[in-house]
C-alpha cells in the first residue's frame, strides 16, 4: 500500500494529475480523450482508432474481468496510454486469460489508476480535447507538461499508414474466428450465414477485427486491402463490393485514401464506418471538422431521419461534418446525433453508396445497429442481379 | 408520435399500504406518474388506501380516492370517473394484479376502459411461471428445468426429474416471493411445498433446479411505441443466487461482465420485454450467470417498475417511472428530454462514473422465532443506498447508512471490533446468508482466512472479495501504523477508501479532531459530486450530489437562503413513508416560500431522493459526520430535525454542538420529553398526570421498584422508536423473563417501568405550535385498549366513544404542554382515559406517524404549515387557529408482515411490527372500519362461519358480539371455556375440540377447509399459548379475517352491520374536504 510506482499525466494546458503506475515503464505523448463505456476496456484498448491517444475510461472500476484472447480488436492494444480511476486486484471472470496490468506491461504501454477521472473528463469536455504526456517513468511536472505541450497534436497527421495492414490478405476463410460471441443453452443472437456469398474489397485504415466479422457472417467473403491499395489493386480483385474501415486520427490528411476511393464508388456498392464514413465525406468533396472532444461511448443515440428511428449506437470518433456540408456536396444525410446533431450517416443520391459515423460491429457496444450489414449485404445483392 | 389526443382521464391505481416486498418506492413512481400525466394536461384519477403516500395528497390527482383496492371499490370508481385508460404498471404488483383482475372481470370492458403499457396478455405472459418459461425457450433463451404442479403428489414427481437437491420451490402469484423456499432435502421439500401451495393463491407452486451460487444481475430496461429499447442500469448482486434479490446486496453498475456478456445479456432483456409484450414503460429482468461456463439463465421478469426501477432511478439520475408514464400516452423515448442534461434525448442509456451500492435493512428482532436466514422469500424491510466514486467508498457509506450500529466496514461500532477470532463462529457467520454475513467476510479475513476459502463458503464473487479484502488490508495498516506514524498518502487513501473520520480516529487510536485537522493541513477534502447520467460528458443542471475525495467540488454557490432537511434514512418498523411524507412536504412548502431546500437522505425508495423533490439532493448517509460537512459547504441558514423520525433527532444535540442552528422546538426540549425526570417535572408543572412509573438502572432494581407500583406493568426501554423492548407483564415471573430484552433494546440506557392501566382508552393527538398558538390537528381515539403500540393500533377519527367533556380536557392539556415544551412545529401526544380519568402517556414534540393520516382526514397540510413555522411564520399568518373536527369518519388500520415469518407471535402488543396502514373514509362509522379493514384485508366476511375464544376478561362483552351475530345469520364455534359462557347465555354454538386435546376435528381443521371466515380470539396473556398461536398463523397464511382484541371485534361487528345494511359508497378525498 502506498509503496507502488508512481505516474504522471499532463495537459498541454498546465494541468497535471498523478495516480499510481501499471502496465509499462514509459513515457508518451498523445491526445487525451475520454471513453464513457462502462465495459468493454480490451476492445478500446484495442482498437486501432484510438492510436496515438491517451485515454481514459469514465467508469470507475477497471480491469475486472481481465483480458481474452477472443475480444481483440486487431493484434494488440493500439492507445499510447491508458488511464482510469480504480484497477482490479483480480481479474474475475470465466473467460479471462490475463489481467489488464499484465497485457499492457506486455505490449509495452503505460496505465495510469487512481486518478480522479471525473476531473479529467470535465477538463476535457469544458476545453476540448488536449494534448497530453503520460509517464510511469521519473518525470518532473513541467517536464511532463513541457513535452505535451511539445507534441504536434494529430490534426493534418496521416496515422493510417501506422496501423493499417502491410499487405492485402484473405480475412478468415474458413470461418474460424468470425463466430459470434455465445455461451452454452442461449440461441439467441444464432445468425446463419447466406449462401450466396459477395466479395467485398475491405479498405484496413486501422480496422477492427469485429467489423470484418460481422461481414464475414453477413454473407461476404472478405479481402483486405492496405489503405494505400491503388484502384487498379482494388479492381484487380474483383470484388462486387467495397468496404471503407475505421482508423485512427484526421481524415483530411488521408488524402490518397480520398482519391482511390473517390475512384473507385462510382463502380461498387459501397459501406463505410467510422473514419470510412469520412473518407467518403472526403470523396463526396465535403469537409469534415474536429470536434470539440468527440463521442466516445456505447450510449450515443443517433435518429434515422428517413424512418424516424432511434439506435444506441457505439462511437469513437472526434471528427465529423455538418448537415449542410454534406448536402451541399450532393450527399444525403441519413442519421443524425442526437446529442449534437452532426452527421451519423449519409448516402449517395443515385449510387449505391452509404457510412455511417458509429460502429454497427459493436465491439464494445450495442448490437442495435448490426442491421446495417445486411441492409449492406442486399444492396450488394441487388446491385449484383441489376448488372446480371 | 406526439401524445395521444383520444385520452382525456387515466386510472392510476396506487400499491396499498406499505408491506415487505412492496415500499414507498410505488409512492415515488405512483407521484411521478401522476405529475407527468398531469403536466400533459390528462385529468388523473388516483386510487390508494395508503394515506401516508405523497400521492394521495390531493394536489398530485385531479380526484383521489383512499378507497380499498379491491376489484368492487374500483368498479365504483370506474363507474363515477369514466377514466379511458388504466396505467397499471405504477402501482406494484397490487397494482398490477388489481388491474389484470379488473380486465379478467371484464370491469374494463364494460366501462370502455383501455390498459395502456401493458396489456392483460403480456402482464399474463410475465405472471404466469409456465407461460414465461415457454416464452423464454421460443426466443432462443435458457432457462432452469423447472415443473408447475397443483398437488404434492406431482411435485415429488418433479423433483425426481430434476434429480438434484438442493431445490427451489416458487409459489404463484404472491408477492416477493411470500412461501417460497429451498429444500435441501425430502423432509424440507415436502414442508415448503405444503406451505408453498398454501400461500398460492392459485395454489400452484414450481419446483425448479436450484441455481445457488450462481451470480445473478438484473437489467433495467425501457421501451416506447417504436420498439425503441434502452437499458437504464446493469445491477449484479453481491450475495449469490438463494437470497431473494430485494433481501440481497446489489451494485450497480454491474462490476464483473466483459462486454461481450453484457451485450448478450442486453441483447436478452430487449428479446423479453418485446416477447411478453409490455408496449412501453419500463420492465425489470433478472439473470443468473454460472461462474463457471458462462451460462445465462433468464430468472424472472417484471412487466412493470419495480422496486428496482426506483433503485436503478436514483442510481443513474434517470427518472423511470415519470417516463415510462409519457411512453405510456404515446411518446417515444427521442422526444423526450433528459431532465438532468436539459440538451439531450431520454432516448439514450446513462453511463455513471461511480459505484452504487444496496444494502437491506432487516427487523429480525421484531419477530421472536422467526428464521434470520435469507431466502427466495424477502423479509427485508427497507434498504440504504450509496454512491462513491469506488466500490469500497460505496460499500462503506451504505454500511454506515444502515444505521444498524455498523460505521462501515471496522472501525469501532457494532460489528466493527477487531476481536472476534472464533474460528466455528466466522465460518457459521460465512456459511448461512444472512444480513450480517458480509461482516463474517471481515472477520474471515482479519482472522488470516484465504479468499478462496471465504469464496467457497459464500460464493460471493472473487472481485468483491478481493475489495472487501483490500478494506480489511488497509484497515490492518492504519491499526498497524497508529496516527503518530499516519502519511497523508495513507490518511488520503483511506479517505477514499470510505473511512469516516470516526473509524479512522479508532483504528488509528486518536481523536476525531486530530484527524480532522490532519486532512485540513492537508487538503483532503471532501468534496461534492453530481450524478449526472452521463459520466461528465454533457453538463448537467440538476443539483443531484454525493460526497467522495477528489480533485474537484462540483458544488454551486448561490444566495438564497437554505433550510436543510434530515431525512429518515433506511425504512424500517416504526420508522418509515409517514416520516418521508412530512420531509417532502417541508421541501414544498418552504421552496414555495422562496428557500432553497436541501435534503439530505440514504432510502432510494422515497420522494425524498427524487432529483427535483428539493432544491438540492444529497444522497448520503444520515451521520453526524456526513451531515455536518454537507451543512458547512452548503452554508445552510437551518436545519429540520423533527420530521425524519427518530434518525435525525438522534443527531440533534450532536449537530446543536457543532455550531447547527436546528429550527423548531429545541433539541432540549426534544430530549426533556424523552427524559424521564425532566419529563415529570414537565407534567406537574402543568398539573398533569402519569400513571405511576419508576426508572430501573439494573434488572435487580427494576424488580423491586415492580413490586412498588404494582402488576400489570408497562416495561420498556428509553430512547428507541417503535416500542422496540416494551412489555406488559402481569407478574414478576414473566418480568424476569422479559426485563434482559427490555435492557439490550438500548444498551446503556435505563429501563422505565410504568403502572399499566389495563382497558384503558388510549387517545393519539397530533398538534401544530407556533410558539403562541396551539391547534389541535387530529384526534385519534384507539379501537384497542391502552396496551396496543400506537403504530399498531387501529384508531378513529374524531374520537367515536369519548365525550365532549373529557376531549375539552384533552384540548386543554395539549395547549398546555406545546407551551411548556416551547413547541414551534408539530407535536404528538399520547394519552390515555380510565374511569374518567385523563392520563399522559407520553409527549413527543416532533413529527409523528399519524400527521400524513390526520392531514388527509382533515385536509390541512399539517407537515408543510410546520416547517413553514419554523422558518418563521405563524398559524395566523397562514389561517390555521381552528381547530377542524371532520363530521365523516376517518379509520386507520395497521397491516403486519405475519406471513413472513411463521412462528412469530401475530398478537398485537406494545412492540410495534405493522409496516403499514390503510384509511377507511365514510360518513357512517360502520363502513368506515369495514372499509379499513377491506383495506387492510382479508376483509370481513359478510356471512358464514365464527371461530370465537376469548380470554375471561372478554366474555362479558364476547357475549354480546356472539348474539349479534347469530342473529346477523352467522354460525358459531367455540371450545369449552368459551361455548360453556356463551351457551349460558344462550347463544347457540357449535363446540369444537381444542388443539391441545387431540381429538378431531379441531378448528385447525375447519380452517384447512376454508370452513372459518372469521375468527374472533383474544390472547390469554403476554406469552400466548401454543395452541392459539398455531390457529392465528394459520388463519394468517389462509387469510382469513381475524381479530385479536374484544374492542376489534366490536368494531368489526359494527362493519359488518355496516357493510349488510347498505351498499358501500365511494368519494374522493377532494369531495371530503370540500365540505369542511
Amino acid at each position: 500500500m502506498g509503496t507502488s510506482r508512481s505516474g504522471i499525466l499532463a495537459l498541454e494546458d498546465g494541468s497535471v494529475f498523478r495516480g499510481k503506475a501499471f502496465g509499462a515503464a514509459k513515457t508518451v505523448v498523445g491526445e487525451a480523450v475520454f471513453n464513457t463505456s462502462m465495459t468493454g476496456y480490451q476492445e478500446i484498448l484495442t482498437d486501432p482508432s484510438y492510436y496515438a491517444q491517451i485515454v481514459t475510461m469514465t467508469a470507475s472500476q477497471i480491469g475486472n474481468y481481465g483480458i481474452t484472447a477472443d475480444d481483440e480488436e486487431s493484434d494488440g492494444p493500439k492507445v499510447s496510454a491508458f488511464v482510469i480511476r480504480d484497477l482490479s486486484p483480480v481479474s474475475s471472470n470465466w473467460r479471462s486469460q490475463m489481467s489488464l496490468p499484465e497485457y499492457l506491461e506486455k505490449h509495452g504501454i503505460p496505465g495510469l489508476s487512481g486518478i480522479d477521472t471525473r476531473a479529467l473528463t470535465k477538463r476535457l469536455r469544458v476545453d476540448g480535447a488536449m494534448k497530453a504526456c503520460l509517464s510511469t517513468e521519473d518525470l518532473s511536472d513541467e517536464e511532463a507538461v513541457k513535452r505535451a505541450k511539445e507534441w504536434p497534436g494529430l490534426i493534418g497527421v496521416d496515422y493510417v499508414k501506422d496501423v493499417t495492414c502491410k499487405a492485402s490478405y484473405h480475412f478468415d476463410p474458413e470461418g474460424k474466428i468470425s463466430k459470434p460471441f455465445s455461451i452454452p443453452g442461449t440461441t439467441l443472437n444464432k445468425h446463419t450465414r447466406p449462401e450466396k456469398v459477395f466479395k467485398v474489397a475491405a479498405f484496413d485504415f486501422g480496422a477492427k477485427r469485429s467489423i470484418f466479422k460481422r461481414l464475414h457472417n453477413h454473407g461476404f467473403d472478405v479481402h483486405v486491402v492496405p489503405a494505400t491499395a491503388t484502384a487498379e489493386e482494388v479492381k484487380a480483385l474483383k470484388p462486387d463490393a467495397l468496404f471503407l474501415s475505421n482508423g485512427p486520427g484526421d481524415p483530411a490528411a488521408v488524402t490518397y485514401a480520398h482519391k482511390t476511393v473517390s475512384e473507385l464508388m462510382p463502380h461498387y456498392p459501397t459501406f463505410g464506418i467510422c473514419l470510412g464514413h469520412q473518407i467518403i465525406t472526403h470523396a463526396l468533396g465535403a469537409k469534415t471538422i474536429k470536434l470539440k472532444f468527440g463521442h466516445r461511448g456505447g450510449n450515443q443515440p443517433v435518429k434515422n431521419i428517413e424512418t424516424g428511428n432511434v439506435a444506441i449506437t457505439a462511437q469513437n470518433h472526434g471528427f465529423a461534418s455538418t448537415r449542410e456540408e454534406i448536402e451541399k456536396c450532393g450527399g444525403v444525410v441519413t442519421e443524425l446525433n442526437l446529442n449534437d446533431e452532426t452527421v451519423a450517416g449519409l448516402r449517395h443520391k443515385e449510387l449505391p453508396i452509404f457510412s455511417v459515423q458509429y460502429h454497427p460491429e459493436a465491439a464494445p457496444g450495442p448490437n442495435d445497429a448490426d442491421p446495417l450489414f445486411t441492409q449492406f449485404y442486399d444492396m450488394v445483392a441487388q446491385a449484383h442481379k441489376a448488372s446480371a | 408520435m406526439p401524445k395521444r389526443t383520444d385520452l382525456e382521464t387515466i386510472l392510476i391505481i396506487g400499491s396499498g399500504p406499505i408491506v415487505i416486498g412492496q415500499a414507498c418506492e410505488f409512492d415515488y413512481s405512483g407521484t411521478q406518474a401522476c405529475k407527468a400525466l398531469r403536466e400533459e394536461g390528462y385529468r388523473v384519477v388516483l386510487v390508494n388506501s395508503n394515506p401516508a403516500t405523497i400521492m394521495t395528497d390531493p394536489d398530485f390527482a385531479d380526484v383521489t380516492y383512499i378507497e380499498p383496492l379491491v376489484p368492487e371499490i374500483l368498479e365504483k370508481i370506474i363507474a363515477r370517473e369514466k377514466p379511458q385508460a388504466l396505467l397499471p404498471t405504477l402501482g406494484g404488483q397490487t397494482g398490477l394484479n388489481l388491474s389484470l383482475k379488473l380486465a379478467e372481470l371484464g370491469i374494463l370492458e364494460k366501462y370502455g376502459v383501455e390498459l395502456i403499457g401493458a396489456k392483460k396478455e403480456a402482464i399474463e405472459r410475465g405472471e404466469d411461471r409456465e407461460k414465461f418459461r415457454q416464452i423464454m425457450l421460443q426466443i432462443g433463451l435458457d432457462i432452469p428445468e423447472s415443473y408447475t404442479v397443483h398437488t404434492m403428489d406431482a411435485a415429488r414427481e418433479a423433483a425426481e426429474k430434476i434429480g438434484q437437491y438442493p431445490l427451489i420451490i416458487r409459489p404463484s402469484y404472491t408477492l416477493g416471493g411470500t412461501g417460497g423456499g429451498i429444500a435441501y432435502n425430502k423432509e424440507e421439500f415436502e414442508d415448503i411445498v405444503a406451505f408453498g401451495l398454501d400461500a398460492s393463491p392459485v395454489t400452484e407452486v414450481l419446483v425448479e433446479e436450484c441455481l445457488l451460487g450462481w451470480k445473478e444481475y438484473e437489467m433495467e430496461v425501457m421501451r416506447d411505441h417504436k420498439d425503441q429499447c434502452v437499458v437504464i442500469c446493469s445491477i449484479e448482486n453481491l450475495d449469490p443466487m438463494g437470497v431473494h434479490t430485494g433481501d440481497s446486496i446489489t451494485i450497480a453498475p454491474a462490476m464483473t461482465l466483459s462486454d461481450k456478456e453484457y451485450q448478450l445479456m442486453r441483447d436478452a432483456s430487449f428479446a423479453v420485454i418485446r416477447a411478453i409484450g409490455v408496449e412501453t414503460g419500463g420492465s425489470n429482468i433478472q439473470f443468473a450467470t454460472d461462474p463457471e461456463t458462462g451460462r445465462m439463465i433468464v430468472i424472472e421478469m417484471n412487466p412493470r417498475v419495480s422496486r428496482s426501477s426506483a433503485l436503478a432511478s436514483k442510481a443513474t439520475g434517470f427518472p423511470i417511472a415519470k417516463i415510462a408514464a409519457k411512453l405510456a400516452v404515446g411518446y417515444s423515448l427521442d422526444e423526450l428530454r433528459n431532465d438532468i442534461t436539459r440538451e439531450t434525448p431520454a432516448s439514450f442509456e446513462p453511463t455513471i462514473d461511480y459505484v452504487v451500492t444496496k444494502i437491506p435493512r432487516f427487523t429480525f428482532e421484531k419477530f421472536s422465532g422467526a428464521d434470520k436466514t435469507l431466502t427466495s422469500s424477502m423479509k427485508s424491510v427497507g434498504e440504504a443506498m450509496a454512491i462513491g466514486r469506488t466500490f469500497k467508498e460505496s460499500l462503506q457509506k451504505a454500511l454506515r447508512s444502515l444505521e444498524i450500529g455498523a460505521r462501515g466496514l471496522g472501525g469501532g461500532g457494532k460489528f466493527g471490533d477487531r476481536d472476534l477470532s472464533d474460528d466455528g463462529a466466522i465460518r457459521a457467520g460465512l456459511a448461512h446468508p444472512t444480513s450480517e454475513r458480509l461482516f463474517y467476510v471481515r472477520y474471515a479475513f482479519i482472522n488470516g482466512m484465504s479468499l478462496d476459502e471465504i469464496f467457497r463458503y459464500t460464493k460471493i464473487d472473487p472481485w468483491f472479495l478481493h475489495q472487501i479484502r483490500e478494506i480489511v488490508e488497509l484497515e490492518n495498516t492504519l491499526v498497524e501504523t497508529g496516527f503518530s506514524k499516519l502519511t497523508p498518502e495513507l490518511l488520503r487513501e483511506a479517505k477514499e477508501a470510505g473511512f469516516t473520520d470516526k473509524q479512522l480516529g479508532e483504528l488509528l487510536g486518536t481523536k476525531i479532531r486530530n484527524i480532522k485537522k490532519m486532512r485540513e493541513d492537508n487538503g483532503i477534502n471532501t468534496v461534492y459530486r453530481l450524478v449526472d447520467t452521463c459520466a461528465a460528458e454533457f453538463e448537467a443542471f440538476t443539483p443531484y450530489f454525493y460526497s467522495s475525495y477528489g480533485l474537484e467540488n462540483e458544488i454551486t454557490s448561490s444566495d438564497k437562503k437554505k433550510i436543510m432537511i434530515l431525512g429518515g434514512g433506511p425504512n424500517r418498523i416504526g420508522q418509515g413513508i409517514e416520516f418521508d411524507y412530512c420531509c417532502v412536504h417541508a421541501s414544498f412548502a418552504l421552496r414555495e416560500q422562496g428557500y432553497e431546500t436541501v435534503m439530505v437522505n440514504s432510502n432510494p425508495e422515497t420522494v425524498s431522493t427524487d432529483y427535483d423533490t428539493s432544491d438540492r439532493l444529497y444522497f448520503e448517509p444520515l451521520t453526524l459526520e456526513d451531515v455536518l460537512e454537507i451543512y458547512k459547504q452548503e452554508k445552510c441558514d437551518g436545519v429540520i430535525v423533527q420530521f425524519g423520525g427518530q434518525t435525525p433527532l438522534n443527531l440533534a444535540t450532536e449537530l446543536q454542538n457543532n455550531g447547527v442552528n436546528i429550527i423548531g422546538t429545541s433539541p432540549e426540549m426534544i430530549d426533556a420529553a424523552e427524559d424521564r425526570k425532566l419529563f415529570k417535572d414537565i407534567l406537574h408543572r402543568v398539573g398533569l398526570q402519569q400513571p405511576i412509573n419508576a426508572i430501573a438502572h439494573t434488572p435487580e432494581q427494576a424488580y423491586e421498584l415492580a413490586g412498588e407500583i404494582g402488576f400489570p406493568i408497562l416495561l420498556r426501554p428509553s430512547f428507541v422508536l417503535g416500542g422496540r423492548g416494551m412489555f406488559i407483564v402481569y407478574d414478576m415471573e414473566e418480568m424476569k423473563r422479559v426485563v434482559r430484552g427490555a435492557f439490550d433494546a438500548a444498551p446503556g440506557k435505563p429501563v422505565l417501568l410504568d403502572k399499566f392501566l389495563e382497558d384503558a382508552i388510549e387517545l393519539d393527538v397530533d398538534a401544530i405550535s407556533d410558539g403562541e398558538t396551539t391547534v389541535v390537528g387530529g384526534m385519534l381515539e384507539h379501537i384497542e385498549f391502552a396496551g396496543v403500540h400506537s403504530g399498531d393500533a387501529a384508531m378513529v377519527l374524531p374520537p367515536h366513544t369519548l365525550d365532549r367533556g373529557i376531549l375539552d380536557t384533552v384540548r386543554e392539556a395539549t395547549y398546555a404542554l406545546a407551551k411548556e415544551l416551547e413547541v414551534i412545529g408539530l407535536m404528538n401526544v399520547q394519552y390515555a382515559i380510565k374511569d374518567g380519568e385523563l392520563y399522559v402517556l407520553e409527549v413527543n414534540p416532533r413529527a409523528s406517524r399519524t400527521v400524513p393520516f390526520v392531514s388527509k382526514a382533515i385536509g390541512v397540510p399539517l407537515a408543510k404549515l410546520a416547517s413553514r413555522i419554523m422558518a418563521g411564520e405563524k398559524l395566523a399568518d397562514m389561517g390555521f387557529t381552528k381547530e377542524i373536527v371532520p363530521h365523516y369518519w376517518a379509520v386507520k388500520e395497521a397491516v403486519f408482515p405475519f406471513a413472513r415469518f411463521p412462528g412469530a407471535p401475530i398478537t398485537l402488543s406494545p412492540e410495534m411490527r405493522s409496516t403499514g396502514e390503510v384509511m377507511g373514509l365514510d360518513y357512517d362509522l360502520g363502513t368506515a372500519m369495514a372499509k379499513a379493514q377491506m383495506a387492510a384485508q382479508p376483509a370481513l366476511p359478510l356471512e358464514g362461519n365464527v371461530f370465537l375464544s376469548v380470554k375471561k376478561g372478554d366474555k362479558d362483552r364476547a357475549v354480546n358480539i356472539a348474539r349479534e351475530l347469530v342473529r346477523l345469520g352467522y354460525n358459531l364455534f367455540s371450545t369449552a371455556g368459551t361455548a360453556r359462557v356463551l351457551e349460558e347465555n344462550n347463544v347457540p354454538v357449535s363446540r369444537l375440540f381444542k388443539l391441545s386435546e387431540g381429538a378431531r376435528p379441531n378448528v385447525l381443521d375447519m380452517l384447512k377447509n376454508d370452513q372459518i371466515d372469521l375468527i374472533i380470539n383474544t390472547p390469554s396473556g403476554q406469552t400466548p399459548r401454543a395452541d392459539e398461536n398455531i390457529i392465528r398463523s394459520e388463519a394468517v397464511m389462509r387469510r382469513v379475517c381475524i381479530m385479536t382484541t374484544i374492542t376489534g371485534a366490536e368494531a368489526a361487528l359494527e362493519g359488518i352491520k355496516a357493510l349488510r345494511n347498505s351498499p358501500v359508497e365511494v368519494r374522493a378525498i377532494q369531495e371530503y374536504s370540500r365540505e369542511l
